[in-house]
C-alpha cells in the first residue's frame, strides 16, 4: 500500500514514528509515522474503532488512565520524546490541551472552570486570574456570552456553549497544541458551526489536532488530513488533495461514503 | 387473558400494595408510639370509685378491658399512694362498681418519691411567713410549696460551693496518689502540705454541708397534711412534692398549660423514682453526643478507606476479599461489636491508658471501664462498612469525563480526587452518614458492655476542667427504654415512660437524619450534571 505523505511539513510540532499500541495482546496502533505541522489543523478520519482516538490521546499520554496498555515508537514534541515511562505526565498535559467529545465543565463556577488549570498550578494572583479568564474566554469567543455570569454554574449552559467553556479551559494554561475528540458530536449543526469557526481562529495561535467522524467537518476546519483505517495510517495529506484527490482506493471509497 | 399478565398491571398492583403494607405499618408503629406516649403527661380527672362493699377509691382511670370470660368489664384504677398500699394499680370489675364521681378537691401531688399521691388536704404547718393574699388552705399550700422551693433555689450557691470543694478535694486526692506513687519519700514534704489542704477543703466542705442539712432541715420541716380516700392521714413535705394540682377544677387551658410543662420537664430535668419520672436530660444528651463522637470517628476513616478501596488499590483478588469483608461487617451483630469493643477499647487500650496515665489510681480504672469514648468508637467501627460503602458508590457515580477533564488539564490525581471528585462524592458520603448515624442512635446491645448505664452521676460535658469527660458513662435513650421498660421494679407505671422515650428516640433520629438529608440535597443540586 503506497503511503503518501505531505512533504511541504516545514516545521512539525509533533513527529511520530513507528508507533504501535498494544491493549493487552491486540494491537490497536500499527506502525503509524507522521508529523503534525505546527499552528495548523490536521484532522483524523476514519470509520469507528480505527485507532484514531486512540492515537490522539497517545499525545497527552491520557492511555496512561487504562490498564494494560503498551506502547512502542517514538513520539516527540519539539523534539522532546514523550512516550518514556519517567516524563512528567503533568508537563506535558499543561503543554498538550484536550477537548472531548461530550462537554465535561466542572460543576463550579465558569470562572473557577477557567481558572482551574491555573490553581492547580498553583497561581494565586487574583489580577493574572481575572485576566486569564478573560483572554481565553475571549479566545474561544463566548466571552460576550458569560461575562455576565461568570460566578455561575457552568452546569447551567447549553451542550454548545459548555464545550466553548472547555476550549477555554483548556487554553487558558496556554498550551502548544490542543487535541480535540469529536468535540461537536453532541452539538447542534448551530453550536457545530460556532465551533467550527472557533478552530478556525484557534490555528493562528495553537496547534490543533481533532478527531471527527464527520467528513465535511475535516474537510472544512481542517489544512491537513490523516485517514486511519484498522490502526493503519492509510493516508496523510494536505486536506484540499485527500477530498479532491485521494491517492489511496479505501480513502476515496471512506470519503465518498461507500463504507464507513 | 395472556396481554393481561403481559402488560404487566397485576405486578404494578402488587408491587403498590407492598408499599402500602409497608407505609401503614410505619404509620401504625408511630400512630402506636404516639397515642400511648403523648397522652402520658395530659392531667386525667381524678375518679372517685365507690363499690358496692363500701369501699371507695381514688385515682385516675387508665384502662378498661373487656373481660371475656363474664361478659362484663373491668377497669384499670391509678390509685398511687405506693407508701400506704403498696401498689400503684388496682383492677376493679365494672360490676362491683357503685358510683364513679370527679370531687373537686381531690389532689394529685406527684412526689419526689414514692409516685403519685391521690387524696384530699387536711392542714398545713408552716415555719416560713405565709401569704396574705391567699385565702384557701389549697392556696395557702401551692404559695407556701413556691416559698419553699424558691428558698431550697436559693441554696444553689452553697451547693456550687460544695461541688468546688469536692472537686477540689478530689484533685488533691489524685494528685497526693501520684505523688505517693512515683516517689513517696521524695515528696514527702509536698504530700504532706498537699494533704492539710485537702483536709482543709473536705473540713469546710462538712461545714457547708452541716449548714445545708440545717436549713434543707428548717425547710423540710414545712409540711402540709394530707388524708386518702379511706381517711388515712400522711405528713408530706412540702420540698418533697414536685407538681401539686387538682384536675377536676382545670379547664383545657390550664390543663394544655401543665402539658406544656411536663415536656418541658422531660427535655431539660434528670430522671427521678429510677427513671421512670422526671425528665430525660441526660439520656437525649448522651445519646446526641454519641452518636456526634461517632460520626466524627466513623465519617473519615470511612471516607479514606473507601478512596484507597475505590481510586488507589489496584482490582485484583485482595480487594475484592476487603470489599467482600466490608460488606459483610455491615451484618454482623452488633452484640459482636459490643463484645470487641469490651475486649479490645475497654480492656486492651484502655487499661493501656491506666496504666501508662493513671498507674497511680489503679486498681480504680479511669479509661480501662465503659465511658462515652469506647461506646462511640465501638458504634464507629460498627458504622464504618456503611459510610465505606456509600462513599464507594458516591466515588463511582462521578463521571468518568470529568476526572479526565481534570487530569487533561495537568491535575494529578490526587488534586482531581480533592477537587473535583471528592465533593461530587458527598452527597453519596453523606447518605451514609445518615445510614449511619440512624444505626448508632438506635443501638443498644454493643452499648450495654461498653459505657451505657441506667444513671450516670454527671454529663460527659461540663463546666469542670478538661471540660469533655471522655471516660465518663452516659445515659442512653435506646437503654433507658430498655430500662424503664423491663428492668423498673414498677413496670405498670415506667410503661408510659417506655413511649415517651421510644417518641423521643425516634424523634432524634428523624431531626439528624432530616437536617443531613436536607443538606445533601442542596450538595445534590449544586453537582447535579444539567441532562442535555
Amino acid at each position: 500500500m503506497p503511503l503518501r505523505s505531505p512533504q511541504n511539513i516545514a516545521d512539525p510540532v509533533l513527529e511520530i514514528s513507528n508507533l504501535n499500541l498494544y491493549y493487552g495482546t491486540s494491537r490497536a496502533l500499527k506502525d503509524i509515522s507522521l508529523t503534525i505541522p505546527r499552528k495548523q489543523v490536521t484532522a483524523f478520519i476514519g470509520p469507528s474503532g480505527c485507532g484514531k482516538s486512540t492515537l490522539l490521546r497517545c499525545f497527552n499520554r491520557m492511555n496512561d488512565l487504562l490498564d494494560n496498555v503498551r506502547i512502542e515508537g517514538s513520539i516527540k514534541l519539539d523534539g522532546d520524546e514523550i512516550t518514556s515511562p519517567d516524563l512528567d505526565v503533568i508537563s506535558l498535559r499543561r503543554r498538550v490541551g484536550m477537548v472531548f467529545q461530550q462537554s465535561n465543565p466542572f460543576p463550579k463556577s465558569i470562572y473557577e472552570n477557567i481558572v482551574y488549570g491555573l490553581r492547580i498550578a498553583g497561581v494565586r494572583d487574583k489580577a493574572i486570574l481575572d485576566e486569564t479568564v478573560e483572554r481565553s474566554l475571549r479566545g474561544a469567543a463566548i466571552w460576550d456570552e458569560a461575562k455576565d455570569r461568570l460566578h455561575d454554574s457552568a452546569l447551567g449552559l447549553s451542550g454548545g456553549q459548555a464545550q466553548r467553556i472547555c476550549i477555554a479551559r483548556a487554553i487558558a494554561v496556554n498550551p502548544e497544541i490542543i487535541l480535540m475528540d469529536e468535540p461537536c458530536s453532541a452539538l447542534d449543526p448551530i453550536a457545530t458551526a460556532k465551533i467550527e469557526e472557533l478552530i478556525n481562529e484557534l490555528k493562528e495561535q495553537y496547534t490543533v489536532v481533532i478527531v471527527t467522524h464527520n467528513m465535511q467537518q475535516a474537510a472544512r476546519v481542517s489544512d491537513f488530513t490523516a485517514f486511519l483505517y484498522l490502526g493503519e495510517l492509510i493516508e496523510y495529506d494536505e486536506t484540499k488533495r485527500i477530498f479532491t484527490n485521494p491517492s489511496n482506493r479505501h480513502t476515496e471509497d471512506y470519503i465518498t461514503g461507500r463504507f464507513g | 387473558m395472556g396481554n393481561f399478565w403481559k402488560q404487566g398491571e397485576p405486578q404494578v398492583w402488587a408491587t403498590a400494595a407492598t408499599l402500602s403494607i409497608t407505609l401503614l405499618m410505619i404509620a401504625t408503629l408511630i400512630g402506636v408510639v404516639m397515642v400511648n406516649g403523648l397522652g402520658f403527661f395530659w392531667p386525667s380527672d381524678t375518679a372517685l370509685v365507690s363499690l358496692k362493699d363500701g369501699s371507695k377509691l381514688l385515682g385516675e382511670i387508665t384502662d378498661t378491658e373487656k373481660q371475656t370470660a363474664t361478659h362484663g368489664a373491668r377497669l384499670q384504677l391509678k390509685i398511687g399512694n405506693r407508701d400506704l398500699y403498696g401498689q400503684d394499680f388496682r383492677w376493679i370489675d365494672k360490676g362491683d362498681v357503685a358510683s364513679i364521681t370527679y370531687p373537686d378537691d381531690a389532689i394529685v401531688l406527684e412526689r419526689k418519691e414514692h409516685g403519685n399521691f391521690y387524696g384530699f388536704l387536711k392542714s398545713l404547718s408552716l415555719n416560713i411567713p405565709q401569704s396574705a393574699s391567699a385565702a384557701t388552705p389549697w392556696q395557702q399550700m401551692l404559695a407556701a410549696r413556691e416559698n419553699v422551693i424558691q428558698a431550697q433555689r436559693n441554696l444553689g450557691d452553697l451547693r456550687d460551693k460544695m461541688s468546688k470543694l469536692n472537686a477540689a478535694a478530689e484533685s488533691l486526692r489524685l494528685k497526693i496518689l501520684k505523688l505517693s506513687f512515683d516517689n513517696a519519700p521524695a515528696n514527702r514534704d509536698t504530700i504532706q502540705r498537699l494533704s492539710q489542704q485537702r483536709e482543709q477543703s473536705l473540713a469546710e466542705f462538712n461545714l457547708l454541708l452541716d449548714d445545708l442539712n440545717t436549713k434543707n432541715g428548717e425547710l423540710n420541716r414545712n409540711t402540709a397534711t394530707f388524708q386518702d380516700v379511706s381517711g388515712e392521714e400522711k405528713e408530706i413535705a412540702l420540698t418533697d412534692i414536685v407538681h401539686a394540682y387538682r384536675p377536676n377544677t382545670m379547664g383545657v387551658f390550664a390543663k394544655a398549660a401543665f402539658y406544656a410543662g411536663k415536656i418541658k420537664e422531660l427535655l431539660l430535668e434528670e430522671p427521678r423514682e429510677s427513671n421512670t419520672e422526671g425528665g430525660l436530660f441526660p439520656a437525649i444528651f448522651g445519646t446526641v453526643m454519641m452518636v456526634l463522637l461517632m460520626s466524627i470517628f466513623s465519617l473519615p476513616f470511612g471516607v479514606i478507606a473507601a478512596i484507597y478501596l475505590r481510586e488507589y488499590a489496584k482490582e485484583g483478588m485482595l480487594v475484592r476479599l476487603v470489599r467482600i469483608a466490608v460488606n459483610n461487617l455491615a451484618g454482623v451483630p452488633s452484640i459482636v461489636y459490643g463484645v470487641f469493643g469490651l475486649g479490645f477499647f475497654v480492656y486492651g487500650i484502655g487499661s493501656g491508658i491506666d496504666q501508662l496515665f493513671y498507674p497511680e489510681r489503679l486498681p480504680t480504672p479511669t479509661f480501662g471501664t465503659g465511658g462515652i469514648l469506647w461506646a462511640s468508637l465501638t458504634l464507629a467501627l460498627l458504622t464504618v462498612p456503611v459510610v465505606i460503602v456509600s462513599t464507594e458508590e458516591g466515588l463511582a457515580s462521578v463521571p468518568k469525563g470529568l476526572r479526565q477533564g481534570s487530569l487533561s488539564l495537568g491535575a494529578t490525581k490526587f488534586q482531581t480526587l480533592m477537587k473535583i471528585v471528592l465533593p461530587m462524592a458527598t452527597p453519596g458520603i453523606m447518605t451514609g452518614l445518615i445510614l449511619a448515624m440512624a444505626r448508632a442512635a438506635g443501638e443498644v446491645a454493643p452499648l450495654m458492655l461498653v459505657g451505657v448505664v441506667k444513671l450516670a452521676p454527671s454529663l460527659p460535658i461540663d463546666g469542670q476542667f478538661p471540660f469533655f469527660h471522655m471516660d465518663r458513662k452516659f445515659m442512653h435513650l435506646g437503654f433507658h427504654i430498655y430500662d424503664v421498660g423491663f428492668q423498673s421494679p414498677n413496670v405498670e407505671a415506667a410503661k408510659p415512660m417506655v413511649f415517651v422515650t421510644t417518641l423521643l428516640l425516634l424523634a432524634i433520629v428523624i431531626v439528624a437524619s432530616s437536617s443531613a438529608i436536607h443538606l445533601r440535597n442542596r450538595m445534590k443540586k449544586k453537582y447535579s450534571t444539567k441532562a442535555f
